[in-house]
């Protein structure tokens, strides 16, 4: 069912940022420590566990699949919503620093992708690509959104 | 008559506002996605053209209402405040996780590690740096803009630890907004040239850009394959400059300046 994996979703989310929210104060910090990151991990080896016993369906994939697929949206909507007035109004001092920052963080990025050996991606990385690009393309399990209005 | 019919449109966003927002962002992407394979044959990707123009929105947004909120700050555009709030984009950048290749993200791990520390301390040295130069001379001020380089929730949760002005809370929060935003906007430009095309960069890129808005829009805008490996580390960067800055690096900026 879908809303299987619509809730198995939240409650990854919701598990993750209560440990960050805990990781965060055993920190003595007044933010949350990873908790999307831990939300990640915990969606990942669900998805792992659920495969492993034959139980991802195409209900639970789905579900999930709808929310990436809605990422970009979301961005754009989250976009539109900054406070680019602040920004463009700071000032030298606000342009220096974060220009100059965001600079030398390129030139890292550029340094330490070099470090290692270079790798194309797999076929998973590109089909997440095309999941989350919004495009309902064809899973390796089929075409869902076929099956949806029959199945669930 | 005229005025009526806006009066019932206005009544109806204003009512359904985030079943609008979806209609409203909706129509942004397919007028995006539509210059994207029109205007630039297709050499820039829609959905960077969506972001950018989503700024340019808010920014205008920002003007007419005066508020901090960009459009979201428009009553009937309210619901985009919801849809492009952090509790749905963390729901999104969860969602994402689902596609990550296993193997390719633990290879990766190390590298996302060094990453986050070079991505917390190389802004705030630029940070600091610059506030010295602009005149500042005292440990909490130098401390606060310097994090506000980390990202704009690092400053002012260091600057509120420290006992900051609220002028230089302002600064400090300015200047990660202005960050963020230039990730959005650069990282497409310059994805090339710091090879930005594979799992493995995009996990450096997220632990050294850090801020979380900034890595979305500017992994979305270059190739959404990338987006769940670098927002995986990017999601640790708030939180480890919110540990560090208030203690380690302040410690360190208060031996340094007395």
């Amino acid at each position: 069912m879908i809303v299987l994996g619509v809730a198995l979703l939240a409650a990854c989310t919701l598990i993750g940022v209560y440990l960050g929210d805990l990781l965060g104060q055993l920190l003595g910090v007044k933010a949350n420590v990873g908790g999307v990151g831990i939300a990640m991990i915990l969606l990942i080896a669900a998805r792992l566990w659920l495969s492993r016993r034959g139980r991802l369906t195409r209900g639970v994939q789905f579900g999930v699949e709808f929310w990436a697929g809605m990422y970009i949206p979301i961005v754009v909507a989250m976009a539109a919503q900054q406070n680019v007035v602040a920004a463009m109004s700071g000032g030298p001092i606000v342009l220096i620093a974060a220009t100059g920052s965001l600079i030398l963080c390129f030139g890292a990025v550029a340094l330490l992708s070099r470090i290692g050996r270079r790798d194309p991606g797999s076929a998973v990385v590109e089909h997440g690509g095309s999941v989350i690009e919004g495009d309902a393309e064809p899973a390796p399990v089929g075409r869902p959104a076929a099956s949806l209005a029959g199945k669930e | 008559m005229d005025h009526t019919i806006w009066h019932g449109i206005e009544h109806v966003f204003v009512e359904q506002s985030l079943v609008a927002a979806f209609a409203v962002i909706g129509g942004l992407i397919l007028v995006s996605n539509y210059a994207a394979k029109h205007l630039t044959n297709g050499r820039v990707h829609g959905s960077a053209i969506a972001i950018v123009l989503g700024l340019v929105l808010a920014y205008v947004g920002g003007l007419y209402t005066g508020g901090k909120k960009g459009l979201a700050d428009i009553p009937a555009l309210a619901g985009i405040g919801l849809m492009g709030g952090a509790m749905l984009r963390d729901f999104a950048i969860v969602a994402t996780a689902f596609e990550v290749d296993v193997i390719e993200a633990r290879r990766a791990g190390l590298l996302g590690v060094l990453a986050l520390a070079l991505g917390t301390i190389l802004p705030f040295i630029v940070g600091t740096l610059t506030a010295v130069a602009f005149g500042y001379h005292d440990a909490v001020s130098i401390t606060t803009i310097g994090a506000g380089a980390i990202t704009y929730i690092v400053g002012p949760v260091t600057g509120a630890a420290i006992g900051a002005d609220s002028t230089v809370m302002a600064l400090s929060i300015a200047t990660g907004v202005t960050k963020a935003v230039m990730v959005m906007v650069g990282t497409p430009l310059v994805a090339r040239l710091i090879g930005l095309d594979n799992p493995r960069s995009a996990m450096a890129y997220g632990g050294l850009m850090g801020t979380v808005s900034g890595v979305a829009g500017g992994l979305a805008a270059t190739d959404p394959k990338l987006v769940p490996y670098g927002a995986l580390t990017a999601t640790f960067h708030t939180g480890i400059g919110c540990l560090v800055g208030p203690s380690i690096l302040f410690l360190a900026v208060r031996a340094l300046v007395g």
